[in-house]
């Protein structure tokens, strides 16, 4: 149980997806205008990401070495199929607002990294786990830097006015640079927390998250990179 | 004219990392080096363009005529993974030193969303053969002038005193964004 708690858990802090992994940067900055979006983004990867955990671990004994990460990206790409036929169904505007990134959730990094790393090595139960930790720890961290977004660029928390008649809302938070540089201000700003962790324990300070490309598990494919 | 106003909107109006948020990771990961950045545009602008060619073709000849359009992306991303793999094959035997310099980059490219992307706005924009192919080529240019350019700068940033949170992605991001307010000058020259 508690080894169960531990596969989960390091999703929501440790190895927090966007933020400490630095994974899947496209969806973080794109649907994340307002929190709802991130929010439903965040629902939709939590269903592909379990799930593709749970079949890739069901399936690690069958799946030959060679040709596992074609597998990988098969079980990705059909419960994004899935989760596109049921957003259309039950969701149609948010499946609108979201647009091409709903396929896209099959090359967001996440998926094809944690089957590489976690699923095709564990057994189903933590695999699960792994991906819901997974799951749960990106959605928050996209409901929170779209709450940021919408706050400063319209004013609004989840559609509800927030801030009063004086706020001039700040378009530059919800186009393509507030993007960008809101994220890399949060990274700065978990460095400086986890600096300011480890001065406490007497520890040196790093520099990470180092994102290096290396993290997605694509790489594993070729020998020497 | 027409192609003309296609390749200007495609590269610099809505460039596809800075204004479309697409290939994000190699655009982050990659551009430590501006020779590797260079590389890695290179092969993008390669793949993409055949992959968005060939999608089109998938799309038209064989998903449409069947009424399978709700497979577009399990297919798309199988047609990208197999050609990826397929000229790995090919510049390997075919052109050796071409596959020194762009090798590395290619077992990447699969995951990398700017060549799905590409395909699936071919698609959605509903693009001739012709308008696919330009429009691909001139998407990839669009991310390899960015991958170079942020490589630039952080080649250059390597020497400066930054504080020590702010090093490396965190930096490179709140750059890229700069960049992208930049080409916000671009916005309304073409749509």
């Amino acid at each position: 149980m508690s080894r169960l708690w531990k596969e989960f858990s390091k999703g929501l802090w440790k190895d927090l997806p966007p933020f400490k992994l630095v994974l899947g940067l496209c969806p973080v900055l794109a649907v994340t205008k307002t929190a709802d979006n991130g929010f439903g983004m965040g629902l939709a990867v939590i269903f592909v990401l379990a799930l593709s955990n749970m079949l890739v671990s069901m399936l690690r004994k069958l799946i030959p070495a060679k040709v596992r990460i074609a597998c990988f990206i098969v079980v990705a790409a059909s419960l994004v199929v899935c989760v596109e036929l049921l957003m259309q169904t039950y969701a149609y505007p948010l499946y609108l607002q979201l647009g091409i990134f709903v396929p896209l959730i099959v090359v967001n990094c996440i998926i094809l990294g944690r089957a590489e790393a976690f699923a095709s090595k564990n057994p189903v139960h933590l695999a699960v786990a792994d991906g819901l930790g997974m799951g749960v720890g990106f959605t928050l961290s996209l409901t929170f830097l779209g709450s940021i977004r919408e706050l400063f660029g319209y004013g609004t928390w989840f559609g509800m006015q927030v801030m009063g008649d004086w706020f001039q809302p700040f378009t530059f938070m919800i186009e393509a640079p507030g993007a960008f540089v809101c994220l890399g201000l949060i990274l700065a700003g978990m460095n400086t927390l986890t600096n300011w962790q480890r001065k406490n324990k007497g520890l040196e300070a790093i520099t990470g998250p180092v994102h290096d490309c290396k993290s997605c598990g694509m790489c594993a494919t070729k020998p020497g990179m | 004219m027409d192609y003309f106003v296609l390749i200007i909107a495609a590269i610099f109006v809505n460039n596809i990392v800075l204004a479309q948020y697409l290939g994000n990771c190699p655009f982050i990961g990659t551009s430590k080096d501006s020779g590797v950045a260079m590389g890695m545009g290179l092969a993008v602008v390669f793949v993409a363009t055949l992959a968005a060619a060939i999608t089109w073709c998938v799309q038209k000849y064989l998903l449409a005529p069947n009424d399978l359009n709700y497979l577009q992306t399990i297919t798309f991303i199988l047609v990208i993974a197999s050609l990826v793999q397929f000229v790995e094959m090919f510049l390997k035997k075919a052109v050796p030193p071409l596959y020194r310099s762009l090798g590395i980059f290619l077992p990447l490219i699969t995951t990398n969303c700017a060549v799905l992307g590409i395909a699936i706005i071919c698609q959605r924009e509903e693009f001739s053969l012709v308008e696919t192919i330009i429009f691909s080529i001139a998407s990839g240019v669009g991310f390899m002038l960015a991958l170079v350019i942020l490589a630039g700068i952080r080649e250059r940033l390597d020497l400066a005193r930054v504080p020590v949170s702010l090093k490396g992605t965190p930096l490179a991001l709140i750059l890229a964004g700069l960049m992208s307010l930049a080409f916000f000058a671009f916005k309304g020259m073409a749509s």
